[in-house]
C-alpha cells in the first residue's frame, strides 16, 4: 500500500468516525507528508494532527485510528523474539510460560521511574506474552483484560507507595500526591495495553471493523444514562468552560441588537474631535430581561447523573438569570437552592444533595405525582408569571399517579416550561414511561448528551 | 501563496533546539507544528487553557528568528478600523481646511490629497503585511473578537494581502509567520480553522513542566521543583473551577523561593495555596482532598 493510499484510507476512517476532515485538510496532510521526517512516528502523528484535527474532542478518535493505520510494528515486538532466542539457547525447545514475577518486577520499576516510552515497550511485550487466548477460528484472540488481570498493577500500589514515600508518614499530603502519580501511570499502562491489543487484533482481522468497534463516542455525545462514573466526572469537569462558552455566545447575540437609546452626553463629547460634527453616535446598552429559572429535577438512581450535570450547569450560568431556584425530588420534594449558591463547589453540592435534602418519604422510587404535590403545597410561590420552569427526569412513574393536573397548573402559571428527558425518544411511552402523556401538557425535549443539552440551554437563555 | 521565501527552520528538531535557547521548552508536537506552519506557509492556530504559553510561543518564535513581533490583541467589539486600517479623518479634515484657505478646491484635487498613504493609519494586520523585514504576526485571543472580524482575517491569512478600495491591493512582500491564539471560549468558524494548522496546547508532561519551572526559577532546585510539579498535577486531577496552569506553577515556585521554603509539606502548601488556586471553593476542596489540615 502506498503512502497516499494509506492516507486516503485513514482520512476516510476519520470522516466515518465523525471528524470533519475536508478536502483542504487532506491536501494539507499530503503536504505535511512531504515536509516531515516520515521515519519519526511522533512527528508524523503531530504533523497529521495539525492538519486534520481542529477540535480537541476529536483528538482521541484521531489517535486511535492513527495507531491502526500507522502501527508501531508488525507481529511480535523485537524484544520478545530476542528474549526467546536467548532462552532457547540454554533451555532448547518451545517458549515456556512467561515469567510473571519477573514481568511484575519490571512493571513496578517502570511505574516508579515514569519513563513513558519504556512503559509503552513493556505494554507491547506484556500483550505478546499474556494477551493471547488460543486462536479459535473467527474469534478475537487478543484481550486487554487478560493482560491486566495477570499483571494486576493495582496490587502493586501498596509496595510502590512505600518506595515513593521513603519513610514519610502515611495519610498526609505526600501520600495523596504519590497516589495520584501512580494512578496516572497505571492509566497510561492501560492505554498502552489497549492500543497494542487493538493493533494485534487489527493485524489478524479487518482493520475497519476494529476501528468501528473500538471508537469511543465523542465526549459530548456520551449518553447521560449510559455514562460510566469516570465519564460523568469528566463531564462535570467541563461544566465551567461550557458555561463560559454559553455566556459568551449569548453576549455576542445580545451585541448584535446592541443599539439602545442614544447616549447624548457621550455623542456630544465624541463630536468635539470632529469639530462639533457628530460623526459617530453612541448608544446606551439595552436592558436585558432576565427570567427566573426554576429547576425541578428527579435525582433518583439512573437519571441522577443527568440531573446533577444539568443542575451544575444552570448554577454555573446563574448570572444569566435574575434568580435560580432548584428543587430535587425522588418520591418527595425539597428545595436545594442553598447548596448551589454563589461560590459553592458544585461537585460537592451534588454530593451533599442526597445527604442533606429531604427527598425520600417511602421507598426511594420516583413518585412524580407526590413530588409535584409537595412542590405545589410547600412552595406555592415557586412558579409565577416570570418563571421559566425546567423539569428534568425520565418520566418513568413506576405506574404511580403522574400528577398531570398539578403539572398542567404549574405550566399554566409559568412564562415558559420545558421538560428535558434523558431517554432516547424511541423509548418514550414504553413500560411505565409517561413521556407522551406529559408531552401533552408541557414541551418535552430529548436531552441525551451534553451536545443536546448545550443546544437547548443556548436557546433557553434570554437575549 | 505567491511569495517564495526561504524557510525559517531546517527541521522540526531544529525548532525545538532553537526555541529552548530563548527559554521556551516546546514538546516535540509543538516543535513539529511550528516547523510545518513555516514550511507550508500556513497560519498556526494555537488553542488551549489560559497560562500554558500560547502567546509566549509566538514571542519565542519571533525572538529566535530575529523577526519583529506585530501583535493584534482581540477584544469584544474590535473592528476593521482597529484591526486593519483606518483613514485619519481628523488629519483629513485639517487638510481640507488648509486647502480651502489656500484656495485649492475641487474634488479631483482633494481625492488625490486626502486618500494617500499619508492619511492612512496602518493597524496591526496591514502593518504586518507591509513590513519588509521578517515578521511574526500574533493575533491574540481570537475567540474574544466577534465573528465578523474572523471574516476580515480570512483575506489576510489565506492570500496575505489587504484590499483598500481607495488605494488598491497591498500584497505582502514577505509572508509573515502568523500565530493565532484562542482560549476556546467560543468555537472559531470552520472557514478560519480550515486556513490554519491547528495545535492544541495543554498542560505539559511532568518532566517538561519541571524543566520549565527550573528554567524560569532556577533558584528552586531539582528536588523542590519535582515536588511542586507532582502536587500541581494532583490538583489538576481534581474537579476544580479553574485548574492551575504553568503560569501558576511558576508563580508558586517564585513564592516558595521568596519565602525561603525548601520543602513542600502540608504546612507550606496550606499557606501558599492562594497562589495556585484562585477560588475559595477550589482551595477548600484541595485542603480536604490533599489532607492538608
Amino acid at each position: 500500500m502506498s503512502l497516499l493510499d494509506t492516507l486516503e484510507g485513514f482520512t476516510g476512517a476519520l470522516r466515518e468516525a465523525g471528524v470533519p476532515a475536508g478536502t483542504s485538510e487532506v491536501l494539507d496532510a499530503t503536504r505535511v507528508l512531504g515536509a516531515i521526517d516520515l521515519l519519526d512516528r511522533p512527528q508524523l502523528r503531530a504533523g497529521l494532527a495539525a492538519a486534520l484535527v481542529k477540535r480537541p474532542v476529536h483528538r482521541p478518535t484521531f489517535d486511535l485510528l492513527f495507531d491502526l493505520w500507522w502501527p508501531t510494528a508488525v507481529g511480535d515486538p523485537l524484544e520478545l523474539t530476542q528474549r526467546r532466542d536467548d532462552e532457547s539457547g540454554d533451555e532448547a525447545g518451545e517458549p515456556g510460560e512467561p515469567d510473571l514475577d519477573a514481568l511484575r518486577d519490571e512493571l513496578r520499576q517502570l511505574l516508579l521511574t515514569g519513563d513513558d516510552e519504556a512503559l509503552r515497550r513493556f505494554a507491547r511485550l506484556a500483550v505478546a506474552e499474556l494477551g493471547h487466548a488460543g486462536a479459535q477460528p473467527g474469534r478475537q484472540s487478543w484481550f486487554t483484560y487478560r493482560v491486566l488481570r495477570a499483571l494486576s498493577p493495582e496490587t502493586l500500589i501498596a509496595s510502590m507507595l512505600d518506595a515513593l514515600l521513603a519513610g514519610e508518614p502515611r495519610g498526609g499530603l505526600a501520600e495523596q500526591v504519590a497516589r495520584q502519580r501512580l494512578q496516572e501511570r497505571i492509566a497510561a499502562l492501560r492505554a498502552h495495553v489497549e492500543a497494542e491489543v487493538r493493533r494485534r487484533v487489527a493485524e489478524e482481522r479487518d482493520r475497519d471493523q476494529v476501528a468501528r468497534s473500538a471508537l469511543p463516542p465523542l465526549a459530548d455525545q456520551v449518553d447521560f444514562l449510559r455514562a460510566q462514573r469516570e465519564e460523568l466526572a469528566a463531564m462535570r469537569r467541563t461544566v465551567h468552560p461550557l458555561a463560559r462558552r454559553l455566556a459568551s455566545r449569548l453576549a455576542a447575540r445580545r451585541r448584535l441588537g446592541r443599539e439602545g437609546r442614544l447616549d447624548v452626553r457621550r455623542t456630544v463629547r465624541a463630536s468635539l474631535g470632529t469639530g462639533g460634527v457628530p460623526v459617530e453616535t453612541h448608544h446606551r446598552p439595552r436592558r436585558v430581561h432576565k427570567p427566573e429559572l426554576v429547576v425541578f429535577c428527579d435525582v433518583s438512581g439512573s437519571v441522577a447523573g443527568f440531573a446533577h450535570f444539568t443542575l451544575m450547569l444552570t448554577a454555573a450560568l446563574r448570572e444569566q438569570f435574575s434568580r435560580v431556584r432548584a428543587f430535587a425530588f425522588i418520591d418527595t420534594c425539597d428545595e436545594v437552592t442553598r447548596l448551589f449558591g454563589p461560590g459553592a463547589d458544585l461537585a460537592d453540592s451534588v454530593r451533599r444533595l442526597a445527604r442533606e435534602a429531604d427527598l425520600v418519604a417511602y421507598d426511594g422510587h420516583s413518585d412524580y405525582g407526590n413530588a409535584l404535590r409537595v412542590l405545589v403545597e410547600r412552595f406555592p410561590d415557586a412558579v409565577g408569571p416570570k418563571t421559566s420552569l425546567l423539569v428534568l427526569g425520565d418520566a418513568r412513574t413506576n405506574y404511580r399517579d403522574p400528577g398531570l393536573a398539578l403539572l398542567k397548573g404549574l405550566v399554566d402559571r409559568s412564562r415558559h416550561a420545558y421538560w428535558l428527558n434523558p431517554e432516547p425518544r424511541r423509548e418514550w411511552g414504553s413500560g411505565d414511561s409517561m413521556a407522551y402523556r406529559y408531552g401533552e401538557v408541557i414541551e418535552m425535549v430529548e436531552c441525551r448528551n451534553v451536545a443536546q443539552l448545550t443546544d437547548f440551554v443556548g436557546r433557553l437563555l434570554p437575549v | 501563496m505567491g511569495v517564495v521565501q526561504t524557510p525559517l527552520f531546517g527541521s522540526a528538531a531544529e525548532v525545538g533546539e532553537r526555541l529552548s535557547e530563548v527559554g521556551y521548552l516546546a514538546d516535540p508536537a509543538t516543535a513539529t507544528t511550528v516547523f510545518l506552519a513555516d514550511r507550508l506557509g500556513k497560519p498556526l492556530l494555537v488553542e488551549g487553557p489560559a497560562g500554558v504559553g500560547k502567546t509566549e510561543l509566538a514571542k519565542a518564535v519571533a525572538a529566535v528568528t530575529g523577526s519583529g513581533l506585530v501583535r493584534l490583541q482581540c477584544y469584544e467589539g474590535i473592528d476593521e478600523a482597529r484591526a486593519l486600517y483606518e483613514w485619519d479623518y481628523r488629519k483629513q479634515l485639517l487638510r481640507l481646511q488648509v486647502d480651502r484657505d489656500a484656495g485649492e478646491t475641487g474634488w479631483d484635487v482633494e481625492r488625490g490629497h486626502i486618500f494617500s498613504e499619508e492619511f492612512l493609519l496602518a493597524r496591526p494586520l496591514l502593518e504586518a503585511i507591509r513590513r519588509t523585514e521578517p515578521t511574526v504576526l500574533l493575533v491574540d485571543e481570537t475567540d474574544k473578537a466577534d465573528v465578523e472580524v474572523e471574516g476580515l482575517l480570512l483575506e489576510v491569512l489565506s492570500d496575505f494581502q489587504v484590499t483598500i478600495p481607495e488605494l488598491g491591493t497591498v500584497a505582502a512582500q514577505r509572508r509573515p509567520f502568523v500565530v493565532l491564539t484562542s482560549n476556546a471560549t467560543r468555537e472559531l468558524t470552520e472557514a478560519l480553522k480550515r486556513r490554519c494548522l491547528y495545535l492544541h496546547l495543554d498542560y505539559p508532561e511532568a518532566d517538561r513542566e519541571r524543566a520549565i519551572v527550573l528554567e524560569r526559577v532556577p533558584e528552586i532546585g531539582e528536588q523542590l521543583a519535582e515536588q511542586l510539579v507532582r502536587t500541581v498535577r494532583a490538583l489538576r486531577a481534581m474537579e476544580l473551577k479553574k485548574a492551575p496552569s504553568i503560569a501558576e506553577s511558576i508563580d508558586w515556585a517564585r513564592t516558595l523561593v521568596t519565602l525561603g521554603l525548601d520543602t513542600l509539606d502540608a504546612e507550606a502548601v496550606r499557606t501558599t495555596l492562594g497562589v495556585v488556586l484562585k477560588h475559595a471553593s477550589d482551595a477548600a476542596r484541595a485542603t480536604t482532598e490533599l489532607k492538608l489540615s
